[in-house]
Order: structure tokens, then C-alpha cells, then sequence
């Protein structure tokens, strides 16, 4: 929003009248009285300065990251837009595809529903994470071996979701993997392979 | 999503003050449904007051049953062996929700708290008295395959989503709840509200109060019990119609038993009547079907959703009969 506000800014645009003109005016409804009061004046700057940052420490694949974020931040955009770590895909945004799947000590969550100031003093590893330098992780080899995918797109979250299902004890069956997988989206339809390679790894007693 | 401003708390104490200091304030959780509804602009606290850090995570055994923390994830509870051992349709119900990364995030509490919802609550472009009291209602005369079918107004026809609260609910659980004037119980059943004349109300906790934990009395249930969810696909999607269903059966009769439904209601929907009339009765199909069409009696359809009139039934036999099957 403040991008977009911004931008408006530059091409001699008053913000009020680019409020009214914008679906926004429908937001303004909820934001808080200094704001709303803030932009039916005039004083643009009042937005900006509504902003507030929150410093957040929180281990990423084994490092320590301390940074400035906006409560409203979300776990994957700070691994996208702040940490660069751009294996971790957004696809819904709304917690419903899988494809931002990432480990907050040891469980599968959705990062795009996880605000990223709640996970302070915590580890969180992505997809960049899984692999041991140049040796990938028996899932990511499997995904490899079984073309578990097809665009791969949703793959990261697929194989992160992957290895907590064998973890958690939910990869007895392919139909116990279909239920413990149904988190994770496909829009290819690369289901019955990654079932294969998620089975592949569960019998081949390969710890994870 | 909106900006607001963000306070993590350690103690409820704090909790409490910390909502108390700011009427705009929402506590947040696991935020599975809180954090969605904020990016769809449905929701706009100014302020989230963190509760993650409050230890009220412990699931534990007391005199008369077991005790739930509100801030237990919805795996930690599923995956519990108390939970299993004593009330498998909890497990069984909460295992039947979202997906396994939403469960490894929601909390009870934040399960009981989602919102009573439909597409057109999440829709900002159309009316909805449950988004926007006085509104007008979107969903009636529109798009009502997942609506209500018990209990619904001329103000609102939405169902309550969880799976959770319809085994609590089937389970006579009882809610602790705490505020600034100290701490109350809620019976489960009068937690969550019909929508009458103000839909934007899901549920009867006050503002600023903090849900602490769920007590579940122990019951002679645990043997024959079934939850039957049936939706649009396989797995992770919304029930259409489902059914917590558990009984104790002593010499082929029905010496106790629990009816709850799910996706047909405001609130999840307890079938006291079917229960009370199958109390005593053989255990067999045909007193089943009677039960489950008495538990259809003040049923209406909202046009979209007729075919759950056939289906509710429908899944109350189907539950029961799987659940006496159970040796």
C-alpha cells in the first residue's frame, strides 16, 4: 500500500484524491483514526510514520538473522523479500496450497499465515536448508528420481512437507501419505509420483 | 494487510491488561483464520496482542476428566495419548480438519474463536451483516451450497467450520474462561451463538475475556465412537455435512450415547432429542434412521444446499452404524 501511495506521490497525484478514487477507501474504514485523519487532511507523511518496525531475531538455516520488520510481515516475505531466500514460493498466499511451506522448530507450517515477529528466538529452515552442501536430502533426490513434479512450482513445500510427513510417522501408506499430504497443492497433478518418492524414502530407512 | 502495532505477552495476567489498555486490540494465536481474514481486509485490528508465549499449551489428567490448554495446537491434541485413550472422537475429529501444517499452527482456543463464515463474509464487494451489520445478507437466494440448513436467520445463514468443537460440543466439555473480573465457565453447547438479529456475534466470550482451557468429563463413551465428515473432496476441505457420533453399548442397547453435527448450523449442532430417544434401544440401523429423522425435523433449505437435506440423515446412520461396529 505504501508503495502504491508512493507512487502517486511522484506523478503529482494528491493522495486524497487517490484514496477516494482506490479500493483502499474500503480499508480506510478499519485503519486506525490517526491515519484516516492523517489522509482526509492532507498529511501524507502521518501514513509513513503510523509504520512501526519491531526488531526480530530468529535462526534461519542454522544462522542468526536480527532485522527490522512491520508487525504485518509475514514469515515469507521476510524469507522472500527481506532474507532473498526465494526457495520458498508464494502461491495462494492464504494457507490453503502448501507451496510456502517451511519448518518452525521442527513442524510443518505455512509461512504465509505465520506472522514473522511470532517466531523470535525460534529455527526455521527452508528448502535452502534441507541439503547438506552440495548433497541433497533423500527427499529432494527422490522428488529427482520419481519426477515428483512437473513445473515446480509447488515443489519446496511439497518436499518440505514431505519430510516432516515421514518424521511425524504418517508415510506408512500411499493412503496415509495422500491424507498427510493433502496440505500441499499440485496444479501439474504430479500427485501419484510424489507419493511414490515420499514411499521411496519412507522404505528405503534413510534417516530424515 | 492494514499496519497495526504488536505486544508479545508471557503471563495471562498480562494478556488480559494488555487487551483491556486497547478496545481495538484481537489476541492472536495461531492466527490460521485471523491472519487470512486481515489480508482479505475482513478484519482490521489495530492492535494484535501475541499470546503464543502464555503456558496455557498443557493437556493434562484431573479428577473428573481431562484438561486442555487453549493454547494446545490442534497435532499436540490429536497425537495426545490421554485424548486418544479417553476421548478417540476428539482425535478423530481434529485430525478430519484443515490440513497438517494449519494444525500444527491452530490452538483450541483459536479453533473455537475462527469465524462463523461463508464466501460471502470474505467477499468485501457484496453485503454481509456478519462483516457488516445491517448489510444485508449476500448469501441468501445466492450460492448456498455450504450454508445452513438448522438454526439460520433472515440476517445470516453461515456455518460454523471446525470439526473440534463438534466432538466438544458432543462431549459436554466445559470452557474456562478469564477476564478483568476474574474467571468463568461456559458449558461448550452455549459457547457459540445462533445468528438471530446480530450475526457479527459468533460466540458468547465477552471482549477482553481470554479462553484458558477446555475440560472434557470422562465418559463411558470411548469404545464405540465415529466421525464422519463428508465434503467436496477427500481431504482438507470443509465438511459438507459431518456427524460426531459416540455410544456406550451394553448387550446390544444403547446405554449412553453423544450426537453432534457439523456444516449445518451457526454453531455446531447437538442432537439432544436423537440422543434421548435412542437411549435404551437396540443398537440397530432401523432405530438409527428413526434417531436421525427425528434430528431433521426443524431442517429447511436454503435452495443451493437441499441435498443436504437427504445427506444429514443420511451421515447420522452411516456414523452410528460405524461407530457400533466398533469392537
Amino acid at each position: 500500500m505504501d508503495d502504491q501511495l508512493k507512487n502517486e506521490e511522484h506523478t503529482g497525484t494528491s493522495r486524497r484524491s487517490f484514496l477516494k478514487k482506490s479500493s483502499l477507501i474500503t480499508a480506510l474504514a478499519f485503519t486506525p483514526d490517526t491515519v484516516i485523519k492523517a489522509a482526509e487532511k492532507g498529511l501524507d507523511e502521518q501514513i509513513a510514520s503510523a509504520i512501526e518496525t519491531m526488531p526480530l531475531n530468529v535462526t534461519i538455516n542454522g544462522v542468526k538473522q536480527s532485522v527490522r520488520i512491520e508487525p504485518r510481515v509475514t514469515l515469507l516475505d521476510l524469507l522472500r523479500e527481506r532474507l532473498h531466500l526465494t526457495g520458498t514460493k508464494k502461491g495462494c498466499d492464504h494457507g490453503q496450497c502448501g507451496a510456502c511451506t517451511v519448518h518452525v522448530d521442527g513442524q510443518r507450517v505455512n509461512s504465509c499465515l505465520t506472522l514473522a515477529l511470532t517466531t523470535e528466538g525460534r529455527n526455521v529452515t527452508t528448502i535452502e536448508g534441507l541439503a547438506d552442501g552440495d548433497n541433497l536430502h533423500p527427499m529432494q533426490k527422490a522428488f529427482l528420481e520419481h519426477d515428483g513434479f512437473q513445473c515446480g512450482y509447488c515443489t519446496p513445500g511439497q518436499i518440505m512437507s514431505a519430510v516432516c510427513c515421514i518424521r511425524e510417522g504418517h508415510a506408512n501408506t500411499p493412503d496415509e501419505v495422500r491424507e498427510y499430504m493433502s496440505g500441499n497443492i499440485c496444479r501439474c497433478g504430479a500427485y501419484s509420483n510424489i507419493v511414490d518418492a515420499i514411499m521411496d524414502v519412507k522404505q528405503g530407512g534413510k534417516k530424515v | 494487510m492494514n499496519q497495526f502495532s504488536y505486544v508479545r505477552v508471557t503471563s495471562k495476567e498480562s494478556a488480559i491488561s494488555a487487551m483491556a489498555k486497547d478496545k481495538t486490540a484481537m489476541f492472536l494465536a495461531g492466527g490460521t483464520n485471523l491472519v487470512d481474514l486481515m489480508k482479505s481486509g475482513v478484519t482490521s485490528p489495530e492492535r494484535l496482542v501475541d499470546i503464543n508465549n502464555v503456558p496455557l499449551a498443557t493437556i493434562e489428567e484431573t479428577k473428573t476428566g481431562l484438561r486442555i490448554g487453549a493454547l494446545a495446537k490442534n497435532t499436540a491434541v490429536a497425537e495426545n495419548a490421554l485424548v486418544i485413550k479417553h476421548f478417540p472422537l476428539l482425535s478423530q475429529a481434529l485430525k478430519a480438519g484443515a490440513s497438517p501444517q494449519l494444525r500444527n499452527m491452530a490452538t483450541v482456543g483459536g479453533n473455537m474463536m475462527q469465524r462463523t463464515r461463508c464466501h460471502y463474509f470474505y467477499d468485501n464487494a457484496l453485503p454481509c451483516n456478519k462483516r457488516n451489520p445491517g448489510s444485508g445478507c449476500g448469501a441468501i437466494g445466492g450460492f448456498t451450497r455450504m450454508h445452513a440448513i438448522f438454526g439460520a436467520s433472515d440476517k445470516c445463514i453461515a456455518v460454523h467450520p471446525s470439526d473440534m468443537c463438534v466432538a466438544l460440543t458432543a462431549l459436554d466439555a466445559v470452557i474456562t474462561v478469564a477476564g478483568p473480573k476474574g474467571e468463568r465457565k461456559i458449558p461448550f453447547g452455549d459457547f457459540h451463538r445462533l445468528p438471530g438479529d446480530t450475526p457479527e456475534q459468533d460466540n458468547n466470550l465477552q471482549r477482553g475475556e481470554l479462553i484458558i482451557a477446555v475440560d472434557i468429563p470422562f465418559n463411558q463413551l470411548s469404545a464405540h465412537t465415529h466421525y464422519l465428515k463428508v465434503r467436496d473432496r477427500a481431504s482438507y476441505a470443509f465438511a459438507l455435512v459431518s456427524v460426531g457420533a459416540a455410544m456406550q453399548i451394553k448387550g446390544g442397547n444403547i446405554a449412553d450415547v453423544r450426537l453432534a453435527m457439523g456444516g449445518v448450523a451457526h454453531k455446531p449442532w447437538r442432537l439432544k432429542e436423537a440422543e434421548a430417544w435412542l437411549k435404551g434401544k437396540s443398537a440397530t440401523e432401523e432405530n438409527f434412521r428413526k434417531a436421525a429423522s427425528m434430528a431433521m425435523t426443524n431442517a429447511k433449505s436454503q435452495g443451493g444446499n437441499a441435498f443436504k437435506l437427504t445427506l444429514a440423515p443420511n451421515t447420522i446412520v452411516e456414523a452410528l452404524k460405524t461407530a457400533a461396529a466398533q469392537a
